[in-house]
């Protein structure tokens, strides 16, 4: 006969678990009943657990589990918190679930490791120091070690990655004609139509071959290829290095006795050499149309002279040293996708970190050189 | 069978026109140790797939626990895959979290156990598996191939599931590591009660863990039932299995008509 008092919803048919309290010839009886399971206790431990602590204080009480409809470890643990960790003086339990009771009881649960301190300001700062001056060094040894293999490909030209180099120009190169074609259009454009206002102003509509074409041959053009492939093939460079380090591919290479700079790095450097002044005069040769159609429809300036006074109006220079600028701006892309790719350790965290990393510095670095440029050849090319 | 706990119904799996599963069906019971075995390529694992639906089948039907899972609203699927615990093959931990993070990670999920707790049972899994718990701190590169496989498990168990998967769970594994796994797993399969489904073509573990064996084989499913019977069976891919020298060391004792 049941005298005590219940949790309510106990019932096995929803899951719940629960438990009741009986007494039967002058004992106490605590009956557990239903699932006592991770999804049968669902929010109601502490629930239970307040309810069952006193009956836990009192060591003559009879604790029946042969009624449980189900336990798992988490219904194992409750008890064992219930019972302060203590397996109590009588109770009765179904031998199929013996097994987990004495292992639940059992165990001692671990202590947990004590935490890592937060380092000191101290240790932050040579940390700091000591990753830049590790970071240095690998680029200086990534750079030479292009440098070890591009004489040796001159020694022996046949057998130089020639495919991986020709599959990069490909990927960097050709698949990247649309978007520099279609941000260099549309600079030429804004470029064109902002100038036009100010020049129609002035009353000098022919100023604007001038502006055009300085700007757009020696600075905008080298910087938005080379910004766009930094985004689209750096960022890709870094990443596949990066996934091939976790995968072990680069030590199977390693293993295979193929070297990894001469057969990943230096194709990179090689093809983005290549392949970025190539984009850039795409770039200036789009833009510069862009720029002209748009004059012609604001100004009025005719598609026949605006190209007839280029040669005059932009010394030859200029273009030049776009190109130039567009070389450099390759090896840095290149070098510095690669050096973090190869700084990529095996987890996932790592690889999103370099390959931000890589996109950020590259374009930083680009902006730097394009400034010592400006700075270098100040004196060259302009009116 | 209402008390299967996976069904599969006549399922049958192409990709690209590349058929690799014809007509199978198969039913796991509670409490069963179901071994699929199956040559490299047979289409083990995407069965396995299947059967958690991360894949759907180009026809037939996968029932788990009872509930088809094609015409399931997500909610459901998800709570159905709440009773699962898969152990991948490489294990799958996540690289960015620690030892103790990747198993708390489902414990979390369930937003209805407190810190403590959490803790405690994190610590109690990794006693489980028979890991030491100064291996919580770690991230998973840190660890071997076989503390991979034991931590997996430990997250595979994380959630007390009623079903669990395993993928070659000895692949990778040293003898003696692949035998303690092995017993390890059926300790907690006895003490908890859970069914098993095991893909593998590790033989010893078969006669050493599994209560039913499925073979596949030319894409179906050619003998499935007791280890000791199905290894009976006269298929060529079962009679090449038995006449192998592991198939004969490990089943050796069986006597055949």
């Amino acid at each position: 006969m049941r005298t005590g008092k219940t949790l309510e919803g106990q019932d096995t048919i929803t899951g719940h678990a629960g438990f009741a309290h009986e007494r039967r010839t002058g004992e106490d009886i605590v009956v557990l009943t239903g699932y006592w399971t991770l999804r049968g206790l669902g929010d109601r431990i502490p629930a239970l657990a307040r309810a069952l602590k006193p009956y836990a204080a009192r060591s003559e009480v009879h604790w029946d589990l042969t009624r449980l409809a189900a336990v798992d470890s988490v219904g194992a643990l409750v008890l064992r918190r219930i019972h302060h960790e203590q397996r109590p003086a009588h109770w009765a339990i179904r031998p199929e679930h013996a097994a987990l009771f004495r292992r639940w009881y059992g165990v001692e649960i671990p202590a947990q490791p004590p935490r890592r301190l937060p380092p000191l300001p101290l240790q932050v700062a040579t940390r700091y120091a000591r990753g830049a001056l590790d970071q240095s060094r690998a680029v200086i040894t990534l750079i030479g070690q292009f440098v070890l293999d591009t004489g040796a490909i001159l020694r022996d030209p046949i057998h130089a990655p020639w495919a991986d180099i020709s599959a990069t120009i490909y990927e960097s190169g050709a698949r990247a004609l649309g978007i520099t074609a279609l941000v260099g259009s549309l600079v030429g454009i804004v470029m064109s139509y902002l100038s036009a206002l100010e020049l129609r102003a002035f009353g000098a509509p022919s100023y604007i071959v001038n502006i055009l074409g300085i700007s757009i041959l020696r600075e905008l053009g080298p910087l938005l290829a080379a910004i766009l492939v930094a985004g689209r093939s750096g960022s890709a460079m870094t990443a596949e290095l990066g996934v091939m380090s976790v995968t072990e591919e680069l030590d199977a290479l390693a293993a295979m006795g193929v070297s990894r700079s001469m057969r990943l790095v230096l194709p990179k450097i090689v093809a983005l050499a290549i392949v970025v002044p190539l984009l850039v005069a795409w770039t200036d040769i789009i833009g510069l149309t862009a720029g002209m159609i748009t004059a012609h429809l604001i100004l009025g300036v005719g598609i026949k002279d605006f190209l007839l006074s280029i040669p005059g109006s932009v010394p030859v220079i200029n273009p030049v040293l776009g190109l130039i600028k567009g070389v450099v701006f390759g090896v840095v892309i290149a070098v510095v996708a690669s050096h973090f790719g190869l700084r990529v350790k095996p987890n996932t965290q790592s690889l999103a970190e370099e390959t931000t990393n890589s996109v950020v510095t590259s374009i930083t670095m680009m902006i730097f050189v394009d400034a010592m440029f400006a700075i270098a050849f100040r004196s060259v090319g302009l009116p | 069978m209402s008390g299967a706990v996976v069904a599969l119904e006549h399922v049958s799996t192409a990709f690209h026109g590349h058929v690799i599963h014809e007509d199978i069906s198969l039913t796991v019971n509670r409490k069963d140790i179901l071994g699929l075995v199956g040559g490299s390529g047979s289409g083990k694992t995407t069965l396995m797939r299947e059967m958690v639906g991360l894949m759907q089948p180009t026809s037939g039907r996968v029932r788990l626990f009872g509930a088809p899972l094609d015409a399931l609203p997500d909610a459901r699927l998800a709570a159905l895959r709440n009773r699962c615990g898969v152990l991948f093959q490489a294990g799958a931990l996540f690289s960015a979290l620690t030892v103790f993070e990747n198993i708390a990670f489902p414990l979390r999920e369930v937003r209805t156990i407190d810190q403590s707790f959490i803790r405690d049972l994190v610590y109690m899994k990794l006693a489980l598996v028979g890991l030491d718990s100064r291996v919580a701190v770690r991230l998973p590169a840190e660890l071997s191939g076989g503390m991979i496989k034991r931590v997996a498990l430990a997250r595979a168990l994380a959630l007390e599931p009623e079903l669990l998967f395993l993928d070659e769970p000895t692949s990778g594994l040293d003898a003696v590591t692949a035998e303690t796994f092995v017993d390890s797993i059926a300790s907690l399969q006895s003490e908890l009660g859970f069914t098993v489904v095991v893909v593998t073509h590790d033989l010893d573990l078969v006669h050493d863990l599994c209560s039913q064996l499925a073979i596949l084989a030319d894409r179906r499913l050619v003998a499935h039932g007791p280890p000791q019977e199905v290894m009976r069976s006269a298929h060529p891919f079962v009679q090449s299995l038995r006449t192998s020298i592991r198939g004969q060391r490990v089943f050796g004792a069986m006597s055949y008509p």
